[in-house]
């Protein structure tokens, strides 16, 4: 394999109904930034689907200098196959040496299949990425064998308990799945174009393309937990479906939106997307508030990069006060109710 | 029908975690169970054989020791046990240990493959829809119900906000989650059989399919270059106040002190 054949960094623009995913403008955010310590400074962004050319405009404003567009009527709904064709194709034929996926379902199936089809290695789920030398540290008598510009690729693994950095040395594209929520979005640049390339090619079904028999949205109200500044976060210690009114109280109040704990999620009291946590949701808020949430490592490694985390449980024992700022032991259904009255009180006086 | 499930001994991640010097892993110093997400797709698979009828094979690669996880199975119900295990296959990557396992596969005779989504060690979800493509076979992934029509499945996959229902002929494969099936519990009768069955044990020469070049550490494209225990953010303060007023004045004061009322 010609390593030196791959060039810039490549982004997969995740799309569902023809409407861009969070997740590739976050890529593209990060993709910018590693481009600028690569020879190739240029970001391209794969944007793959049907009659979704209209979206080329949007990833130029964040960022993106081309915009690969595989456009074709088997694509249309997300199936593995004929999406893992068509990337896969793209970068055999257009060879970025930085391939990034988002950690979605969607990537989390697509990712895997596209690395073995193209022979490369693939790290999952990472929550940092850099530029640097492979090994980290020359080999003293081999310092001519360390590689540099190589992707590092950080990510968290055994529950949180570990965190390792991994290379993909001999390989190219390097490729990595991405946490969702944890890159940061460059501001839009309104009226930014970008070069447009379109790309097909060929979409035969055969026996790997699954029939889609159905398909039913859960239709959600729910506002995107991993937007919201301030979160308000219940867990089993709220005690019933009902008295999460407390939390939905404190949370308009202060202006939050309130999530959940994934016990929370299997006792059915609260929807999956509102669930923070490893199986869940990454969130990173300016200010998360756990209400009644034991702690968990799976539930602390959905949150734990929040700025303040404000933590009220009962248990004076609970894991959660080993990652809160500000830990409170107390009874949340005392607190609670209070506690909204004054932050009610306090914005009421502002205003006037 | 013949349903091979591919299961992994894990580290149980809830204990201590320990590396050796290269940075990897050191199994050996940790407890193990059987992957939850993997009896899941095990119990899928018993769930078949109960209803239908089926052949259930498992298989696992790892250390000799992970012979307990294919006994455990043995227990459930599985028919058959495969342990794949070789010191050449050692420190193998998600693409080596996949390239590893469907050669291996190759040798049986199989309609649906199972695997759970992902292991709790490693967390990828990598290796099963890797799997799928070295068998050249389509894969569903994150299967949530899964029912057996003549030749075909149809399976109802989640993601994000949908449910996909799904139809598929076999030969295929599904990655299961944990959620899937409540894993049964082994049988009394069933722990006394699984020490008597045979488990097969293949080595790198029962393996004919699979290159050199794509097996063990040297045939894993990724590379560790680091791994170390996380440094958690250390605990802030913790107060137990008198009274709920109190607690009230301290995380308002807090909030105040910080702008964000």
């Amino acid at each position: 394999m010609g390593l030196e054949e791959y060039k810039g960094v490549a982004i997969f623009a995740q799309q569902v109904d023809g409407k861009l995913s969070s997740i590739a403008l976050e890529l593209l955010g990060k993709g910018k930034e590693l481009a600028a310590d690569l020879d190739t400074k240029e970001v391209t962004a794969v944007l793959i689907g049907s009659d979704i050319k209209g979206l080329a405009d949007e990833l130029a404003e964040y960022g993106a200098d081309k915009v690969i567009v595989i456009d074709d009527p088997e694509l249309k709904e997300y199936r593995t196959e004929p999406y893992a064709h068509a990337l896969a194709s793209a970068i055999n034929e257009y060879k970025p040496e930085i391939m990034l996926v988002g950690a979605t379902a969607i990537g989390r199936d697509l990712g895997p299949r596209v690395s073995a089809r193209i022979h490369t290695g693939l790290t999952a789920d990472c929550t940092s990425l850099d530029i640097g030398d492979f090994p980290l540290e020359p080999i003293p008598g081999k310092e001519s064998e360390q590689k540099h510009k190589q992707l590092l690729m950080t990510r968290p693994a055994f529950g949180g308990n570990t965190i390792a950095t991994i290379a993909c040395p001999n390989h190219r594209p390097q490729m990595a799945t991405v946490r969702p929520g944890v890159m940061q979005k460059a501001e839009p640049k309104k009226g930014a174009k970008a070069e447009i390339i379109e790309y097909n090619p060929g979409f035969k079904p055969d026996h790997k393309y699954v029939e889609i028999l159905d398909i039913v949205k859960e239709v959600s109200n729910v506002a995107d937990i991993m937007d919201a500044k301030i979160l308000v976060s219940g867990g089993r210690g709220v005690g019933s479906p009902e008295n999460f009114k407390l939390l939905d109280d404190l949370a308009e109040a202060i202006g939050g939106t309130v999530s959940c704990s994934r016990a929370v999620v299997d006792a059915g009291w609260k929807p999956k997307d509102m669930q923070v946590g490893q199986t869940g949701k990454t969130v990173r808020p300016q200010v998360y508030f756990a209400i009644g949430i034991s702690g968990a490592i799976q539930h602390v490694a959905g949150m734990e990069e929040s700025d303040i985390i404000v933590a009220i449980n009962k248990d004076e024992d609970a894991p959660i006060f080993d990652v809160a700022d500000y830990g409170v032991v107390g009874d949340l259904n005392k607190i609670l109710p209070d506690l909204t009255a004054k932050i009610k009180e306090a914005r009421a006086a502002k205003k006037n | 029908m013949k349903i091979v499930v591919c299961i992994k001994q894990v580290p149980d991640t809830k204990g201590g975690v320990k590396f050796k010097p290269d940075g990897t892993l050191d199994r050996a110093a940790m407890l193990t169970i059987m992957n939850p997400d993997d009896k899941a797709g095990l119990e899928a698979a018993l769930r078949l054989k109960d209803s239908m009828g089926a052949e259930v094979t498992v298989i696992t690669m790892g250390l000799p020791k992970a012979d307990a996880v294919l006994r455990e199975a043995f227990a459930m119900g599985a028919d058959k046990g495969i342990l794949v295990t070789d010191r050449v296959l050692g420190g193998a990557d998600t693409w080596a240990t996949s390239s590893t396992l469907a050669a291996a596969i190759k040798n049986l005779d199989y309609d649906l493959i199972i695997t759970g989504r992902q292991a709790i060690d490693g967390d990828t979800a990598q290796v099963g829809p890797q799997i799928s493509e070295h068998l050249d076979i389509p894969v569903i992934s994150y299967a949530a119900d899964i029912k057996i029509e003549g030749d075909y499945v149809i399976v109802k996959r989640q993601y994000d906000d949908r449910y996909h229902t799904l139809k598929v002929k076999m030969p295929c494969l599904l990655t299961a989650l944990q959620e899937l099936d409540e894993p049964r519990d082994m049988t009394p009768g069933g722990i006394f059989d699984a020490f008597d069955k045979e488990v097969t044990v293949w080595g790198r020469a029962d393996l004919k399919e699979l290159a050199d070049e794509n097996m063990g550490l040297a045939g894993s494209p990724t590379q560790i270059a680091k791994a170390s225990d996380k440094v958690r953010k250390g605990a802030g303060e913790k107060v137990t106040p008198d009274s709920p007023q109190e607690a009230v004045q301290y995380i308002f004061g807090k909030l105040d002190e910080k702008h964000i009322v």
